[in-house]
């Protein structure tokens, strides 16, 4: 599979992963069961992880609170920072753990249902880790954009209906 | 007094644009989905935006000199040179309110009492009125759907008489999509050569080509000096509202048309030509994932329309399909006005291109996948309503 038509599949169904694949085979004028093969592998591969739906929570009804955490650590031997941060991101809360260069190790984002619970992790389950030294926890006041796209008021298409 | 009867009879004669009355019709349904928007669905990049917004917070609210900015007219010649293999001297390139004024300053620059100017249909709705404007006399020039909407140069002979003066083209296509490829372009240099004709190029849709890249007419040996060629930032990178573009042409016309800008126009915006230069120097990327947006939607609909037994050729450039709906047995009008108030869709009907796009109809696909889709299935339920109401039965 060339990388070019790899890409043009990945940008498609990142676009909308409901988008069916008769439809990719027409847009990128490819059989259909070529692009079944290629979705087939990817999904193997593991490039293609999961089919998800980008939840603007601010506008549910069920609210979450959204918190990043700054965590410092300390490497272990032989592990780096491999096992302390499978310690954080097996809890079902985390959203996302990342290594960060700078002054702090480990950014850590949680989606929960309230900021008593974004205080319970922290004190109960992230802080006790022996190997943490210390965290700091931000909250998320207002998301604008999640993963390129604008949750914000979107701008709005302007065209006057006909013109030549 | 009669006011109407002070106006000048060119202009009171001039039929309102065809698009106009349409367009009444379709803001009477605030939830049509509309594909006939000729202009891009996206919103200028945002760093074309900000370079504009930064201009005016830096105070840049001056006019430039007529040609435009200096900065602007070297990016653009850097600009034609490697994109399009064109060579123009700064005093050849003027920026324009839009391909929109350049074509009518080209045919102001050129138009004597009398003189005939071909104009290959369907086309743009205003070269023929800018050509009367001008005093000139337009003459269609129709092509074909057989041939894929190009122009053939048997077309332009018989149309071709001692008044003679230019010949409007524009390729890739407003409405059709066609486009003229080297080979296409080869015997209609020949016969413009031969006739000392004029050419006025409007490449405004240069960019928006899907396989091949666009040829222009100017880049052909010898070329130069029989074209006047109008593009701009309109359609490439979104920045139709902006209304900027340029004319390049031989000192000898730049400096004749330099003079009608001058004394009408002045300048073009300066937020504008910022903008502009911002889009040249680093949008081209953009430009190329839009036109790769559009080349996607671009398969979607003419498989759409074909698998409906739609005759409908295969667009090479510009965002337009042109089907022909003649299979349905409703003439394009019925066809746009039945489709509007039973399906809220909105299309153009091709004949308010020219006489040449009767029975057709021109979709855009500037529009988001979203109402694309949707669009498609209204159409597809439109046409087979039409169907079962048709009172000829086929047997199989």
């Amino acid at each position: 599979m060339s990388a070019k038509l790899e890409h043009a599949v990945l940008s498609l169904l990142e676009e909308n992963a409901r988008i069916e694949l008769d439809q990719i085979a027409t847009m990128l004028d490819e059989d259909k069961e070529i692009i079944i093969q290629i979705v087939d592998e990817l999904e193997k591969k593991g490039v293609i992880v999961k089919y998800g739906t980008l939840i603007n929570w601010q506008k549910a009804s069920t609210k979450k609170v959204a918190a990043l955490i700054d965590v410092k650590v300390t490497p272990q031997r032989g592990h780096g920072f491999d096992a302390i941060a499978k310690r954080i991101y097996l809890f079902p809360e985390v959203r996302s753990v990342y290594l960060m260069s700078g002054s702090y190790d480990l950014s850590v984002a949680l989606e929960v249902d309230s900021m008593e619970a974004v205080g319970k992790f922290v004190t109960e389950k992230l802080a006790p880790i022996d190997s943490v030294v210390s965290t700091m926890t931000h909250f998320v006041m207002k998301k604008y954009k999640e993963d390129g796209v604008i949750l914000d008021e979107p701008e709005k298409d302007e065209r006057l209906v006909i013109t030549p | 007094m009669n006011l109407e009867e002070k106006c000048s009879p060119i202009v009171r004669n001039m039929p309102p644009s065809g698009i106009r009355r349409f367009f009444d019709l379709v803001n009477s349904k605030p939830d049509a989905i509309s594909l006939g928007v000729g202009e891009p669905d996206f919103i200028t990049p945002w760093h074309i935006r900000e370079a504009g917004v930064a201009s005016l917070e830096r105070g840049m609210t001056s006019y430039t000199s007529n040609q435009g900015m200096p900065e602007l007219i070297e990016t653009i010649r850097h600009y034609l040179q490697s994109q399009f293999t064109l060579s123009y001297e700064q005093t050849e390139v003027m920026i324009t309110f839009g391909a929109s004024e350049a074509i009518d300053l080209a045919l102001r620059t050129l138009i004597c009492p009398g003189d005939e100017i071909l104009v290959p249909e369907p086309c743009y709705v205003s070269y023929i009125p800018c050509v009367q404007l001008a005093g000139g006399n337009p003459v269609p020039v129709p092509t074909k759907a057989d041939h894929g909407f190009k122009l053939k140069v048997e077309d332009l002979e018989r149309a071709l008489t001692p008044n003679t003066k230019a010949i409007i083209l524009c390729y890739p296509n407003n409405p059709t999509g066609a486009i003229m490829n080297k080979e296409d372009l080869a015997p209609i240099v020949e016969f413009v050569k031969k006739h000392e004709l004029i050419v006025i190029s409007d490449e405004i849709y240069g960019e928006l080509t899907y396989g091949n890249k666009h040829t222009s007419i100017a880049s052909f040996p010898g070329m130069k000096e029989h074209t006047i060629l109008v593009s701009g930032f309109s359609k490439a990178f979104a920045m139709t509202g902006w209304r900027v573009g340029y004319v390049a042409a031989p000192l000898p016309l730049a400096q004749q048309m330099l003079k009608i800008h001058q004394y009408t126009a002045l300048c073009a915006s300066i937020t504008s030509q910022v903008a502009a230069r911002e889009a040249l120097l680093h949008g081209l990327p953009e430009c190329e994932a839009m036109a790769s947006q559009y080349d996607r939607r671009r398969r979607l609909v003419v498989k759409a329309f074909q698998d409906l037994g739609f005759t409908c050729h295969e667009p090479q450039g510009a965002f337009y399909v042109f089907p022909s709906i003649e299979s349905t047995g409703l003439d394009a009008h019925t066809f746009a006005e039945q489709l509007l108030l039973e399906e809220s869709v909105a299309v153009v009907p091709g004949d308010v291109f020219g006489q040449s796009g009767t029975d057709h109809i021109r979709c855009s696909y500037a529009t988001s996948l979203e109402s694309l889709g949707e669009a498609l299935n209204r159409i597809e339920r439109f046409v087979k309503k039409q169907k079962n109401k048709q009172p000829i039965h086929h047997h199989g």
